[in-house]
């Protein structure tokens, strides 16, 4: 049986990571939950980073290897003070090896209410192809 | 140092508790890096609250989530957040590799340790990230007291 009522949605704390290389801007650093899918053209990637702008964003590819990192700013004024803290924000760090099969220079990305979105075009070549089978 | 006022333990609420445990939680944390915790709701969303002379703020991450799939309301001294959180299909011919972000419904209350003016609450979403700022009513407001000399 398929469960027809929308699913309720539960409270996650973010995982956090622990880098050998040290920052230099101290605070927690975050694993963005992301989702990956891909089509006969594209590998899309989708990562949730809320707080973060478009220029605190950066996301690099070097040797197959794609980067995204992000920082989001507190928002809290200064003159402020906690009651109640149930999440914690900083850094966002994330990276992945891509295949060969992705053409680097056509990646796009969107940034939108939090959310990354980055199309991963692919290359020609690796696009999967019909071969038809002639009959004589 | 800490002072534990044990004392006046029988007469704590649930509140004065749970400030007194973040406040030590806070105070470690800036002496010696953040400690693993547990959310202390467990309900999505996780939420942040502070307060000024003036209001309070409430904060909750909702990345992805439009502002017509949010609702919000206030009363006399609490709030509730509720909406869905719509995660678009990604079509037929697509294959999954990763699916971490969750879809789904999801609903809040929280009551905060004042009055507030429900008429003057304002909400805004900025980059997934949700503030709701709620005005002290005028009784919950900190007051100066001029002391009158003779």
């Amino acid at each position: 049986m398929l469960d027809m009522e929308t699913k309720s949605l539960q409270a996650k704390e973010k995982a956090e990571v622990t880098s050998s290389a040290e920052h230099t801007r101290p605070g927690p650093t975050f694993v963005p939950a992301v989702d990956i899918f891909e089509n006969e053209k594209e590998l899309n990637l989708l990562a949730d980073m809320p707080g973060v702008k478009a220029s605190d964003l950066h996301i690099g590819i070097k040797e197959n290897i794609l980067t995204l990192s992000g920082y989001a700013s507190p928002p809290e004024k200064s003159d402020e003070t906690d009651i109640l803290r149930e999440y914690r924000v900083g850094k966002y760090f994330r990276e992945f090896t891509l295949s060969e099969m992705i053409d680097q220079n056509k990646i796009e990305a969107q940034l939108k209410d939090g959310v990354l979105k980055l199309r991963l075009p692919k290359v020609e070549s690796a696009r999967p192809r019909k071969i038809e089978v002639k009959t004589n | 140092m800490i002072v534990r006022r044990i004392g006046t333990w029988p007469n704590w609420d649930w509140r004065s508790q749970f400030e007194e445990i973040e406040r030590m939680r806070r105070l470690l944390e800036s002496m010696s890096g953040p400690m693993i915790r547990e959310p202390s709701a467990g309900v999505f969303p996780l939420m942040n609250v502070t307060e000024d002379s003036d209001s309070y703020y409430v904060r909750a991450e909702l990345p992805g989530i439009r502002t017509e799939d949010l609702e919000i309301s206030v009363t006399g001294n609490g709030i509730s957040i509720s909406g869905e959180r719509k995660i678009p299909d990604a079509g037929t011919d697509a294959v999954y590799h990763r699916k971490e972000r969750d879809a789904g419904r999801f609903s809040r209350m929280l009551s905060l340790p004042g009055q507030i003016d429900s008429a003057k609450a304002e909400a805004d979403v900025a980059d997934g990230v949700l503030t709701v700022v709620l005005p002290k009513s005028e009784t919950a407001k900190p007051r100066q007291i001029a002391i009158k000399t003779a």
